[in-house]
């Protein structure tokens, strides 16, 4: 039972005890919390897995949508409403698998949202496969002779397309983590947050201790989140891998910035707008 | 030559970029302005250089709205576009051109490019073609510099002024020809053509969707649906259109959705082929019970298909697409009027019914364009079926009707929750089988029986006491109606349908009165006619089925129906016949 007003209390949580799911539910409510971010402003996106079960338990607008196909419902919302707080909450499969094309493309999109991707290292709705990012020899019941394919690097992938906001935090880290994630919501542009998070289930490789024995903080001032080359060479680091802001850059124009009905600056969301009859005239007319 | 002659076809044919496109946009506005009914179409091969290009113009005093096969007037810009058109070609039909090139003897000789050369610049030899055209049928003299000066406007005066020039060299080229052929086409001007707008079918689309309220196009580009996609994008300024080119026609879709849900009236324009990337996404609308409106423009497949023809063989894709069972609607505009029409009925009904409608139409369709009177405007500002939502507001609460008032994010204090997953009144995922899940399940099956009493009636053409009946849907509708005309039948109507699902509940009286029944359409299965028999029990067994990439045709269409008509027994027929 969570007291804030962003919790939804009423309803069955289908996450295994123990999973790290419920370490980013607490964390995102207290973020809520600690923003203060009226709860009518504020809408979920997430795609198919048991993370992206996330938003049944927030008491918010959400749309749950298709596995792998949070992004572009994302980016439509933006599209119709800029000015709605938007936080797409999904896992490693459904974002960088079989979102894969998604992320790639709406990061070049650039929309004003905040991507909170579990990473588990494995899929756990489907009971047990490969993820993109499993690490390599990961023995599963499909990969029988361990995984052989390069682990997906989130982090290397969405600088590479130009992010303007990319952090790595971990589940088990709630402080650390949960300032992580106020920055990504307040950065205007798409912001990734990739976070750890064991399966307590499924994933007997990389556990609690597994996490915490493979990674470590960035300390203050040891790194220069607003260089992208020193955050490429930070993306790329493994065993142990940085928990952090790996990048941040305030100057990009976002995807609804650049949409014809808000270039002008006028953020009147597209409900609110009506369509006069006069423009179809003249636009017929100018087909005489 | 016969005495009077009151329309004319002209085919223009040439390599991609070539000009082929300036010279058919050129003719069909400069024969406009000047007072008679003009139609144009092209058909094109899939390349941007080379190949064989061609576009018809068919100018009237009447007004005429199909293509055609037979060729007046064929003006060839390569030598190959003779033989590409070598099956169309008359004995009387008037080829001109540079006889040199094209290497044949029926060429009447006009140096298109010598004209060009003396402006010194080849690029005017097309303008000097346009020229000629105009020259034979002795139309558009007057208005031609005033065309050309709007279309050459950011070109500068002397870039104006040589187009002018090589139109009119033309002109005179054309004048000679038919003054010493003694042809004398009688085209009266009809004074309130100059007043109609001259408007392709995917122009009619996407000013129907703006009509509608459409206020965001996410698109993955296609052939032949991005023409409604472009055309939206270029008035995005002027209207206030969010316009996305989507990474795939995955994203589109579901970026329809996200605006859909938020408040939006997204449109999404595809083909074929990218529709069926679409499909997981359509049943998430109707799941969800999100509006979304699709345009899709067909084009013969199955996969790559032939890209830039003609074909009415995606019905049963539109019928069936998504897993899963929910209502639908699609529409299929059978001209300009209607497609303007339909595209804004279907923003409403979209809103209204919360669930997918489609307006199916064709590369035909969408690429054909001629004048018609300016379309009635609604009077009334438009509706938008949202409403403002309070703290216990639930997205899916159960009513009699089925349809649960649409909130969006933002307007007002609830929240609004829709998932894939099956889900209780407030949007939350349940599994609960015999409860709220079933509930639902029926709810979503009541806004079927509501979908069927909208449904729009079709149209009857001709005798209201008919023995036999030609059954068309969509893009068929003008060359059925002129080759009813052509063919002399009597007691044969059209029976038109520009909604095909879900049927008016008319449509067996509309059948059964009928003798003969006989189903027209641009696909090799008559898709419709089985629709109809699943529908309505009623087969109809005789059929005209043109599948080879072409739009029917008027003139060889009236000899076909003459021919089906004539026959006693009922037979399946299928069209071209060639080599059977």
């Amino acid at each position: 039972m969570d007291k804030s007003i962003y919790a939804k209390n009423d309803v069955e949580i289908a996450w295994c005890p123990g999973c790290g799911n419920y370490g980013i539910r607490k964390i995102m409510l207290q973020v809520f919390n600690e923003l203060g971010i009226p709860r009518q402003r504020l809408v979920y996106c997430s795609g198919i897995g048991h993370a992206a079960k996330a938003p049944q338990y927030y008491d918010l607008s959400y749309f749950n949508g298709l596995h792998g196909r949070a992004l572009p419902v994302a980016s439509g919302i933006k599209a119709a409403n800029p000015d709605l707080k938007l936080i797409v909450e999904s896992g490693d499969g459904d974002i960088y698998g079989e979102g894969g094309n998604h992320f790639i493309h709406t990061i070049r999109r650039n929309p004003d949202i905040t991507v909170i991707v579990h990473n588990n290292m494995i899929y756990g709705l489907t009971k047990g496969q490969a993820s993109p990012t499993s690490g390599l020899g990961m023995k599963t019941t499909i990969q029988v002779d361990g995984v052989c394919e390069t682990p997906l690097n989130p982090l290397l992938l969405a600088l590479t397309m130009g992010a303007p906001f990319v952090a790595r935090a971990s589940a088990d880290e709630p402080e650390k983590t949960k300032e992580i994630i106020k920055a990504a919501i307040n950065h205007r542009g798409f912001a990734l947050v990739d976070v750890f998070q064991a399966c307590v289930t499924f994933n007997s490789t990389n556990t609690r201790k597994w996490y915490k024995e493979n990674t470590y903080f960035l300390e203050p001032g040891s790194h220069d989140e607003g260089s992208r080359e020193a955050a490429m060479a930070k993306a790329s680091e493994e065993s142990p891998w940085p928990l952090g802001i790996i990048y941040r850059n305030e100057t990009k124009k976002t995807f609804e910035d650049n949409l014809a009905p808000y270039i002008a600056g006028d953020r009147t969301p597209l409900y609110k707008r009506s369509r006069k009859s006069e423009i179809v005239r003249r636009l017929l007319e100018e087909k005489r | 030559m016969p005495n009077k002659i009151s329309e004319v076809s002209i085919v223009i044919a040439g390599e991609a970029g070539q000009g082929v496109q300036s010279i058919e946009a050129t003719l069909a506005h400069v024969i406009k302005r000047s007072g008679c009914n003009v139609f144009a179409v092209k058909e094109y091969m899939s390349r941007v250089r080379g190949g064989v290009n061609s576009t018809q113009i068919r100018v009237s005093d009447r007004r005429r709205t199909s293509y055609v096969e037979k060729p007046d007037i064929f003006i060839p810009l390569e030598k190959q576009a003779i033989s590409r058109l070598a099956d169309r070609l008359q004995r009387n039909t008037m080829i001109i051109g540079e006889a040199e090139k094209l290497d044949d003897k029926r060429v009447i000789n006009v140096d298109f490019t010598r004209i060009a050369a003396e402006l010194g610049n080849p690029l005017y030899r097309s303008m000097a073609a346009a020229g000629c055209a105009c020259g034979v049928i002795g139309i558009g003299l007057e208005k031609a510099p005033d065309y050309i000066g709007e279309v050459f406007a950011k070109k500068g005066a002397a870039v104006i002024k040589s187009n002018i020039e090589a139109f009119l060299a033309g002109y005179r080229e054309g004048r000679k020809i038919a003054d010493s052929k003694k042809y004398k086409p009688e085209l009266n001007r009809v004074a309130t053509v100059e007043k109609e707008i001259l408007l392709s079918g995917a122009d009619a689309v996407a000013l129907g969707a703006v009509a509608g309220g459409c206020d965001s196009v996410f698109a993955y580009p296609m052939t032949p649906g991005t023409s409604v996609f472009t055309a939206l994008a270029e008035y995005q300024h002027k209207v206030g259109i969010a316009v996305e080119q989507a990474e795939d026609e995955i994203g589109a879709i579901n970026m329809a959705l996200g605006a859909w849900y938020a408040g939006g009236r997204a449109l999404v324009s595809t083909s074929g082929g990218g529709f069926a990337l679409m499909t997981e996404g359509i049943s998430l609308a109707g799941m969800t019970e999100t509006p979304v409106v699709v345009h899709l423009a067909q084009r013969p497949g199955p996969a790559t298909g032939l890209p830039t023809r003609t074909e009415q063989g995606d019905l049963n894709l539109t019928l069936y697409a998504g897993h899963g069972i929910f209502p639908r609607i699609i529409f299929a505009p059978g001209n300009t009027r209607q497609g303007f029409e339909l595209a804004a009925r279907a923003f409403d009904w979209a809103d209204k019914f919360q669930t997918p409608v489609f307006i199916l139409t064709d590369q035909y369709f969408v690429d054909t364009y001629y004048n018609v009177p300016m379309f009635a405007l609604a009077t009334k500002s438009l509706k938008k079926h949202i409403v403002e939502t309070t703290g216990d507001y639930k997205r899916y609460a159960l009513t009699e009707d089925g349809f649960s008032p649409r909130g969006i994010p933002g307007f007002g204090t609830g929240t609004i929750c829709s998932d894939s997953d099956e889900h209780d009144e407030s949007g939350r995922i349940t599994e609960d089988l015999t409860g709220i899940s079933l509930a639902m399940k029926n709810k979503r099956m009541k806004k079927f029986a509501a979908l069927q009493k909208a449904a729009l009636a079709p149209e009857l053409y001709g005798p209201r006491k008919y023995r036999s009946l030609v059954v068309a849907w969509g893009s068929t509708l003008n060359s059925a109606l002129e080759a009813l005309e052509l063919s002399g039948l009597k007691e044969t109507a059209l029976l038109h349908f520009s909604q095909i699902y879900p049927l008016h509940k008319d449509v067996a009286k509309y059948l059964q009165q009928a003798e003969k029944t006989v189903a027209l359409e641009n696909n090799e299965t008559a898709q419709f006619a089985s629709l109809i028999k699943l529908e309505t029990g009623i087969e109809i067994r005789d059929r005209i089925l043109r599948y080879d990439g072409f739009p029917f045709a008027a003139d060889s269409l009236a000899a076909e129906l003459k021919k089906m008509f004539r026959a006693r027994s009922a037979v399946r027929h299928s069209w071209p016949n060639k080599g059977e």
